[in-house]
């Protein structure tokens, strides 16, 4: 990559064992003795037919090994913790550590899900009063925290629609309609739940089409699935209205709570008239993301859907708090994971809650909202396109970069690699399908003006890099531990488990 | 305010640019008759100290010794393991859609792969789903896109699984038309009796075998597999990975191996944490690749030929197939693979032998010590892996752990609403977490609280 004269060591030269996969440091005899209890004679228990003939293959290498090998392979991410990670519709906020540390408390690590609920009440307690909290901020009746993802979230409530409407005997109703902008995970689950999907169109100024939603309803409809604030980040202002037409049609109404953020103690999901939401802890309630989980979908309901409700959920009978299961609630819709979900996410998100507090929870939509709104602004005025410029942002925005893919061919995709040699995690890219060469731009809450301008002004360079030397943006980017990666090949020489005999 | 970092000086500036007055004005496009007052069931924030000190009092109290296992284990779990994964790096980091911002995450992904695929003797395996029970259902789901022998939606499922993870699947196959068989376990082996499996099963897509099962019992894995695939079903292994250092891989199972293997990966260095975040890992041939569901990462070269990693096989999910996806799924257990995999880096084989090993002998003694004990007997002479089923004569089990609990001893899982044809039975599991002292004094808190119940119902 470069010439530097100060330099004459190639990049093969610096260190290179340090890379490769842990397997390439694998020698045979290595052990962490400190780790494992010591060797025994296998027992005669157990017939020879069915004993392991040759030990799998795992690395053998040292803990100081495995421990740089890992540290060093943290270093390769992008992360909140490292860079400003602006992913619309992920809701990349500060992670408290108190969250972790405190939800990593020995007590609560040590305690076994089957452990009798009387040794475990003060972990107990804060399941309850999560439960409680999340149904104030959303407006629902009650709340089940079990499903352990927003996408099992989701199943867990069109789940529950297909039951209420089986309990009263009204088998007729078969499809579900959801708006072409709607997450990719809304039309999969509605398909898990037994459902056709039938897709409506978002009109030009970002509200659904409510003429196509007229024509679209019927006695055949079990329900919507909707998102609000919606995909292409506005508010939906006719909500009552469509609640009152899918209603009024015998249909319920399922709220994507992918967006909740932006309305965090402004407006809630049960008072726009929905029956049944979902909620991503990892999102509005700081969770970790991970790396892609574990995240944590809490879904609430209505006052219909309540007997359906997922299993287990947190009862008080007094003092003392308890496991609700299918005994408690015969019409469940049943029990999702072996367990109670992911608990420990769940701890997470409640001490979240707890610092936030009433006062804390309004100000993360005010500030969400703000960023926002800003971005979208200076944005504009740097001269880049928004998909809908007559709408206020809410708590992210869309622009499009339809205009840079035709005139100079540099797509949204050439723009989101080179923003991370900027240092700039790239927004979302292609999402929603139905605005081209798209960025969903989400700057959340806990970022300050400085790195919103950071951000704004790296945009504005790379259009200018965009307009004198496009090739060079094509083909980035250039600072990372990879340059662009081959995706065909990815495929087509499939290569997802190491092999001994390979070339490393 | 907690988290926010906005001056005075900032919201004005940011105010003036937009050209608003206030804040407010920004939720102008939300009717409103829409908006609320204040959350007034919501306590009041609480600053850090504040917080650390009801946590700290919430996470207080009796740590009493632990012999129940059903599904969740107790093993020692290395301090770098959590260390590391709670880097910020790794913590705060998100899906790796920016492969080249990502390759972290990604690199250890293909390293939990590969792991996993030479721990079950499979060809492939996917980056994790939530946990083993949906895991199981999953697998069902995977097994009757695969199986294009059979048109059935029928699968086998046999008593001796998980009855939780039999649950699970139900609630989530079932609006898919998947109807979930029964298949009956001997009484007095606690394990399926490969002879009176039907000559004729008719059209079945899958067979599901635990290995070890929900009673700790070996299943003939070997002869259920071939008998599965005789008659066209696809086997589908729900297995515990500790065991498998130990046990032969369900790949090896049989004539053919196993097709899909699924299970609990909470033993690989995952706290108990009263439930989860857990992780369910999946596993696979080549050949059915394409019909798994998650997540999966490959290896390629970047445009300078370097070796790097990417997520692949997407036209499978759901952000590009949409309706037609094979799952809903989103995402993986990023953060609880992250600790798997540095668990099993840091045991290597022989050291997850070693702790398979020891808590199977654990068991070994504490069943042999409970035996001794008037009114005490197993339930089943079978091999088993490091659970065993104990019966209580002229006792209830729910009296039985209860006393314990009173003696600081959690004695088990109570198998009585499970499994009303055995009795009075309690699952019991000692890890090699457990010393020799620990299971005298199980069996000491046992021994005397038997004599005292069986004493006052005489």
């Amino acid at each position: 990559m470069s010439n530097d004269m100060k330099s004459n060591i190639s990049s093969q030269d610096i260190n290179s064992h340090q890379d490769g996969v842990i397997f390439e440091k694998s020698h045979s005899g290595r052990s962490n003795a400190c780790q494992a209890p010591r060797e025994l004679a296998t027992s005669s228990v157990i017939p020879a037919s069915l004993l392991r003939k040759s030990p799998p293959l795992l690395p053998e290498v040292s803990e100081m090994q495995a421990v740089r090998h890992f540290t060093r392979l943290s270093q390769k991410n992008f992360s909140i913790d490292t860079h400003f990670y602006p992913l619309g519709s992920c809701t990349m906020k500060y992670n408290p550590r108190a969250c972790n540390t405190l939800a990593m408390l020995p007590g609560f690590l040590n305690y076994h899900p089957l452990a009798p609920v009387e040794t475990g009440q003060g972990f107990m307690a804060c399941m309850y009063e999560l439960q409680e909290m999340l149904k104030e901020v959303t407006g629902m009746k009650e709340v089940s925290l079990t499903p352990m993802a927003g996408a099992q979230g989701e199943f867990a409530g069109m789940a529950m629609i297909r039951a209420y409407h089986d309990a009263r005997g009204d088998s007729a109703r078969c499809e579900v309609i959801c708006p072409d902008a709607a997450h990719g995970t809304n039309p999969a689950t509605a398909v898990m739940c037994g459902y056709k999907v039938k897709e409506i169109p978002t009109k030009a100024d970002g509200d659904i089409d409510i003429d196509a939603l007229k024509e679209a309803i019927g006695p055949q409809t079990a329900g919507i699935m909707l998102t609000n604030p919606s995909t292409v980040g506005v508010f939906e202002r006719r909500i009552t209205e469509i609640a009152q037409i899918v209603h009024d049609a015998g249909g319920l109404l399922y709220y994507d709570g992918a967006n909740l953020n932006a309305i965090l103690g402004k407006v809630r999901p049960g008072d726009m008239g929905f029956d049944v939401i979902h909620m991503n802890l990892h999102k509005t309630f700081s969770t970790p993301h991970g790396g892609g989980g574990p995240g944590a979908g809490p879904v609430g309901v209505s006052e219909r859907l309540i007997p359906f409700l997922p299993v287990p959920m947190v009862g008080c009978d007094g003092e003392q708090y308890r496991w609700l299961t299918k005994k408690d609630r015969p019409q469940s819709i049943g029990q999702l994971s072996a367990f109670a979900g992911n608990a420990g996410v769940l701890m997470r998100a409640y001490i979240y809650a707890r610092l936030l507090g009433r006062e804390g929870m309004p100000r993360i939509a005010e500030y969400s909202t703000l960023n926002a709104n800003y971005m979208m602004v200076e944005m504009q005025k740097k001269g880049f396109d928004l998909a809908f410029p007559s709408r206020r942002a809410t708590h992210e925005f869309i622009v499009t970069l339809k205009r840079q893919a035709k005139r100079l061919d540099v797509s949204a995709m050439d723009f989101a690699k080179r923003l991370l040699d900027y240092g700039y995690h790239a927004p979302t890219t292609y999402f929603p399908l139905l605005v081209p060469e798209c960025f969903l731009i989400e700057p959340t809450e806990t970022e300050d003006k400085d790195t919103l301008d950071g951000f704004i002004d790296a945009m504005a360079k790379i259009q200018h890099e965009a307009e004198t030397q496009a090739d060079m943006v094509k083909a980035a980017p250039y600072t990372l531990p990879s340059r662009r990666l081959d995706d065909v090949r990815a495929a087509r020489e499939l290569d997802i488990v190491w092999q001994p005999n390979e070339q490393g | 305010m907690p988290f926010i970092p906005h001056t005075k000086t900032d919201v004005k500036q940011m105010l003036a640019s937009i050209g608003v007055s206030d804040v407010e004005t920004l939720f102008d496009e939300i009717p409103a008759e829409l908006r609320i007052g204040t959350l007034d069931k919501v306590p009041a924030g609480l600053n850090e100290m504040e917080m650390s000190r009801l946590m700290h009092e919430r996470a207080a109290g009796p740590q009493p010794l632990c012999f129940i296992g059903a599904g969740a284990y107790e093993h020692h779990i290395p301090a770098a393991i959590w260390e590391i994964v709670t880097r910020g790096e790794f913590y705060s980091a998100y899906t790796p859609y920016q492969a080249e911002a990502s390759q972290g995450t990604l690199q250890l992904i293909y390293e939990y792969q590969s792991m996993m695929a030479h721990l079950t003797g499979m060809e492939a395996s996917n980056a994790s789903l939530y946990d083993g029970a949906s895991g199981l259902a999953e697998a069902v789901l995977m097994a009757v896109r695969a199986n294009r022998k059979s048109k059935s939606k029928r699968i086998l499922m046999p008593a001796t699984v998980n009855p939780t993870y039999r649950a699970v699947a139900q609630t989530i196959v079932e609006n898919q038309g998947i109807t979930l068989e029964l298949v009956d376990y001997q009484l007095d082996a606690g394990c399926i009796d490969v002879a009176s499996l039907p000559a004729e099963p008719g059209d079945v897509a899958a067979f599901v075998i635990p290995q070890p099962n929900f009673f700790g019992v070996l299943e003939d894995v070997n002869a259920l597999t071939d008998w599965a695939h005789a008659h066209g079903m696809l086997v589908i292994a729900t297995v515990n990975p500790t065991s498998l250092a130990l046990l032969t891989p369900p790949g090896e199972w049989g004539e053919q191996g196993a097709d899909i293997v699924c299970g609990e990966g909470q033993p690989l260095g995952v706290p108990l944490a009263g439930g989860g975040p857990y992780f369910g890992f999946m596993c696979c041939n080549l050949k059915h690749v394409r019909q798994m569901p998650g997540r999966i990462v490959g290896r390629t070269v970047d445009a300078d030929g370097k070796p790097g990693f990417a997520l692949t096989l997407q036209a499978r999910e759901q952000h590009i197939r949409r309706s037609k996806a094979t799952s809903n799924i989103c995402t993986n257990q990023g953060l609880v693979v992250a600790a798997a995999t540095i668990y099993m880096a840091l045991l290597g084989a022989q050291g997850l032998n070693n702790v398979a090993n020891r808590s199977h002998q654990n068991t070994q003694s504490l069943s042999e010590q409970m035996s001794t004990i008037d009114g005490v007997t197993m339930a089943f002479a079978s091999p088993n892996f490091h659970e065993c089923v104990i019966k209580f004569d002229g006792a209830a089990a729910d009296d039985v752990l209860n006393a314990l609990m009173a003696e600081g001893v959690l004695g088990g899982f109570n198998l009585t609403n499970d499994y009303p044809e055995l009795g009075e039975a309690v699952l019991v599991c000692a890890t090699e977490t457990k010393t020799a002292s620990d299971i005298t004094a199980y069996r000491d808190a046992l021994s005397k609280v038997m004599s005292k119940l069986k004493g006052g119902a005489a």
